[in-house]
């Protein structure tokens, strides 16, 4: 099929208007290269990338927050950090982690992979997915100011990442940091929200043809769930954020105790939310190692439409758990009870999943790459979180281990031993398709066993400790007590942990100066199976050269491997004959814009109004508003960049201008003439 | 607030018929109005949390005054509530105008529709003074909070429709819009007849259980 462009249709001669640039002030950011074409991408490659580095970024700040706790309590009465300076350290150490670190480098891989996994061009909206990304970083930026704006430590949030009511009032923390908190989570909130909508809708209407859903990798669906657990959470949290903002900010009523408000609809509010988080947090996890394993053990993902099935089931059921982190604050028997059964239930999918982990590599012919052995260490260590979780769900067991070192520990072997090990995972197995050079695997073993012995010595201690009796959350212990000798063993874990995120971020630097006397890794050199390794490496930035047309689950490996008569797998193909060389010219994608990052700018300045000075809210509700009004006239694809069409970029804001069939390179170039001079000749004609 | 790039639905259709091609999504509906519908999911949750706050304090009014049909003026509520629920027949009306491509009754039904929000807003705010005169301030108990709170939101999620339509018709005037973007008006109403419904929810809880 050839390019065409919609004014060549017009068999009646009449005139066609294309409305365009009517302000006619500004033009659009044109650079393909240097920093603007980071600063005004709607590239999704790109837009993931900037996810993981400043998740990366905010992942230093949090691991530094760690070790000045592990610090603290190495030995008993420590007096590195005053009781004060504990409590913010801890509570960002939290909300660092989840929301600035975990969460955006969740988004860094679906931002980068969703897309090509389903084998399209770009995300359903581009400018969108710009502005998630730079409402986060404003988000981030400006929930870390809080370390120093009024002074080093003075206005940062306490409350634990939970930051229960009515601790959270104005009369318990008189500083401004439960102000941070509550208006960061909400600029964070927004990105998230974006985000969702944006890729629900990327993955529900943009799948190449013959892509149905149930032919998605497992990535792609752990992903889909993930966005409608952030769609249906994010709301319920906003919410408790307003409602405590209004508290603080404006004297309302609703965690007030002297006015008889009640405390525990916090604690509701924010669980509802906060229990589906820990899956939005999981489960991203649970869908990069189902794309690992099955491609080191060389086999399928064992028992496909369960994995599937599972993790739809666990995010149904996530929503009717939230009650079991409120066991001890008097919700009554019959509450405990049910929510108590409820959570035991939750163990079934995830238990399906992890013995379909297993199933996978039994029997198969396992490659231990350092991706492997980091989604191996990923089913071992979230299977310990996941029995200690068990153990919560026992409401008589929980009521003696809520508020322990047990819970701490419990979490992190979810949260690190599960989302961010399974992450790492997840470097190593697409850091060549995202930057075309493999990380070193030397390197890499020592990365992984250095994280998982150091985990191991931080967080599995913790167990002990709280079951002896140590306080989450205390700044401080007495001597005797039988703290010592394991809370000294965690805090030099911590640093065994450190030395290993060291070591891979200095693979990475080392990866990329061996790379240069290495050959090119090619567009599959893990022989893997998902579509992302149909194309070039590092992804070209129009994803595909043509078109794909998917026949089945793990299209891309049905490319390269066939059956015998004897039914066994025979190679057919190489991945170079089947995969996209990225030579495609003239592909049109959706063009860079000023105005995502632009409207993400007002977000910290409204914040900061609202805390200090209600002119800094008109300043950035002038950049939001003004923001808007650009996007909104602006159109989404520049006509004067149109070199040849296609049909894959995003639907922005209803546009439908641009419509045209995706052609072979070869008709593309020989049209392009045609097109070209069709979209002169109807901006000439532009009234 | 989208934006209708050719200004011709013909070329559309021609294009259509020659081609066989239409911008084809997955799921037939178009990736705005997916999008409106997924963001609608979103907004239950919101409106879910507010009224849930609201339920739990509604008896809580400290020394103020409290949800009673003496405190409410319930006949005035009711009035703005039906000139609400007015505006979904004219957004109907609007997005059947904008099928049709009528474009004179397009812009009638747009700005009657946004007039009609206008006076409920209006009838808001009128009823905010009355209530704060009477001593229901902000402050002044668990419920007064929960109550402002909840009404409030739901007037901005009016008062942000409101300029969505006048964007739309502002549209209509410089001649953006044309029946092949019908969808633009749908994607609108979409959203008003949302907020309706959920005010429907509100009239009940607050009003009519008082
Ligand atoms: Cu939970």
């Amino acid at each position: 099929m050839a390019i065409i462009e919609n004014p060549l249709e017009l068999e009646s001669g009449d005139v066609v208007r294309v409305a365009e640039r009517p302000l006619g002030v500004l033009t659009r950011p044109s650079g393909n290269t240097g920093w603007q074409s980071w600063l005004f991408t709607v590239d999704h490659k790109r837009i993931g990338i900037m996810y993981g580095a400043f998740a990366m970024f905010f992942f230093l700040i949090g691991g530094l927050e760690a070790l000045a706790i592990r610090l603290q309590l190495a030995v008993p009465n420590g007096k590195i950090l005053s009781p004060e300076t504990y409590n913010q350290v801890f509570t960002m150490h939290g909300v660092t982690m989840i929301f600035l670190v975990i969460m955006p480098l969740a988004a860094a891989f679906a931002n980068y992979l969703l897309p090509l996994q389903l084998g399209a061009r770009d995300v359903a909206f581009p400018r969108m997915n710009a502005l998630s990304l730079w409402v986060f970083l404003a988000g981030g930026i400006f929930l870390c100011s809080s370390l120093f704006i009024g002074g080093w430590f003075e206005n940062v949030p306490n409350g634990g990442w939970f930051n229960y009511a009515p601790n959270s009032g104005t009369l318990f923390s008189p500083t401004k940091g439960i102000d941070f908190y509550a208006i960061g989570l909400q600029i964070l909130g927004i990105a998230s929200l974006v985000s969702a909508i944006n890729l629900i809708v990327t993955t529900l209407n943009m799948r190449a043809e013959g892509m149905s859903l149930m032919r998605m990798p497992v990535l792609s669906w752990m992903l889909l769930v993930v966005q409608f657990l952030l769609l249906f959470a994010l709301p319920v949290i906003t919410v408790a954020l307003f409602l405590l903002m209004f508290d603080r900010l404006w004297g309302a009523n609703f965690f007030n105790v002297e006015m008889g408000a009640d405390p525990l609809l916090w604690q509701h509010l924010f669980w509802i939310f906060g229990h589906p988080e820990v899956y939005i947090l999981i489960l991203p996890s649970f869908g990069i190692i189902s794309e690992v394993i099955p491609v080191f053990s060389r086999k399928p993902i064992f028992g496909y439409s369960f994995m599937v099935g599972s993790g739809i089931a666990i995010g149904f059921l996530g929503w009717g758990v939230w009650a079991h982190h409120m066991f001890v604050s008097g919700i009554g028997p019959i509450s405990v009870a049910a929510f108590s059964v409820s959570t035991m239930m939750i163990a079934v999918p995830t238990g399906v999943k992890i013995l379909n982990w297993v199933a996978t590599m039994w029997g198969g012919r396992i490659q231990l790459t350092t991706a492997m052995l980091f989604a191996v260490g990923v089913v071992s260590m979230f299977t310990i979180g996941g029995l200690s979780g068990v153990t919560h769900a026992a409401s008589a067991a929980d009521t003696q281990q809520t508020d322990t070192y047990y819970i701490v520990a419990h979490f992190h072997y979810v949260i690190f031993g599960g989302a961010l090990l399974g992450i790492f995972s997840g470097f190593y197995f697409w850091w060549p398709k995202m930057f075309g050079y493999k990380l070193n695997e030397t390197w890499g073993k020592w990365n992984f066993w250095l994280q998982i012995v150091g985990f191991n010595l931080t967080f599995g201690p913790m167990h002990i400790l709280g079951l002896q009796g140590m306080s989450r959350r205390i700044d401080s212990y007495d001597p005797g007590y039988g703290f010592e000798l394991w809370n000294m063993v965690s805090s030099i874990g911590s640093f065994v942990i450190f030395a290993g995120v060291f070591i891979f971020l200095i693979n990475v630097f080392v990866s990329k100066r061996q790379a240069e006397h290495l050959p090119p890794v090619g567009p599959d050199p893990w022989d893997a199976r998902s579509l992302e390794w149909m194309t070039a490496s590092p992804t070209p930035e129009h994803n595909f050269d043509t078109e794909i047309v998917i026949d089945s689950l793990d299209h891309f490996w049905h490319q390269k491997y066939g059956y015998d008569d004897d039914g066994n797998v025979v190679r057919i193909a190489y991945a170079e004959d089947v995969a996209h060389d990225g030579s495609a010219t003239n592909v049109h994608l959706p063009s860079p814009s000023y105005w995502p990052i632009v409207l993400a700018s007002g977000f910290p300045f409204v914040g900061y109004g609202l805390i200090y000075n209600y002119w800094l809210c008109a300043i950035g509700g002038f950049l939001i508003v003004g923001a808007i009004f650009g996007w909104v006239f602006e159109h989404p694809d520049d006509p004067d960049a149109a070199h040849g069409h296609h049909d894959d970029h995003g639907d922005d804001d209803g546009h439908d201008g641009h419509e045209v069939d995706e052609g072979t390179t070869e008709n593309a170039e020989a049209d392009l003439v045609t097109a070209d001079s069709a979209t002169d000749a109807g901006e000439a004609s532009d009234g | 607030m989208a934006e209708a790039v050719l200004d011709h639905a013909d070329a559309h259709d021609a294009h259509d018929a020659h081609e066989g091609h239409v911008h084809k999504t997955n799921t037939g509906m178009s990736n705005n109005k997916l999008a409106m519908w997924v963001f609608l999911g979103s907004e239950c949750l919101l409106f879910g949390g507010l009224i849930s706050t609201y339920l739990l304090y509604r008896h809580n009014i400290q020394d103020g005054p409290g949800p009673s049909e003496e405190f409410f003026d319930i006949p005035f509520t009711s009035a703005s509530s039906f000139v609400l629920l007015m505006s979904s027949l004219t957004m109907v009306l609007a997005h059947s105008a904008a099928e049709r491509g009528d474009q004179k009754r397009l812009k009638i039904w747009l700005l009657s529709t946004a007039l009609l929000g206008s006076v409920f807003v209006s009838g808001q705010i009128y009823e905010f003074t009355v209530f704060v005169r009477e001593g229901l301030g902000w402050s002044t108990s668990p419920f007064s909070s929960a109550f402002y709170a909840l009404t409030g939101f739901h007037g901005v999620h009016v008062t942000i429709g409101i300029i969505m339509l006048l964007s739309t018709f502002i549209s209509t005037l410089r001649g953006r819009m044309h029946p092949g973007n019908a969808e633009t008006v749908e994607i609108v109403g979409l959203y008003w007849h949302f907020v309706d419904i959920v005010w429907v929810f509100i009239f009940t809880v607050i009003y009519l259980a008082a």
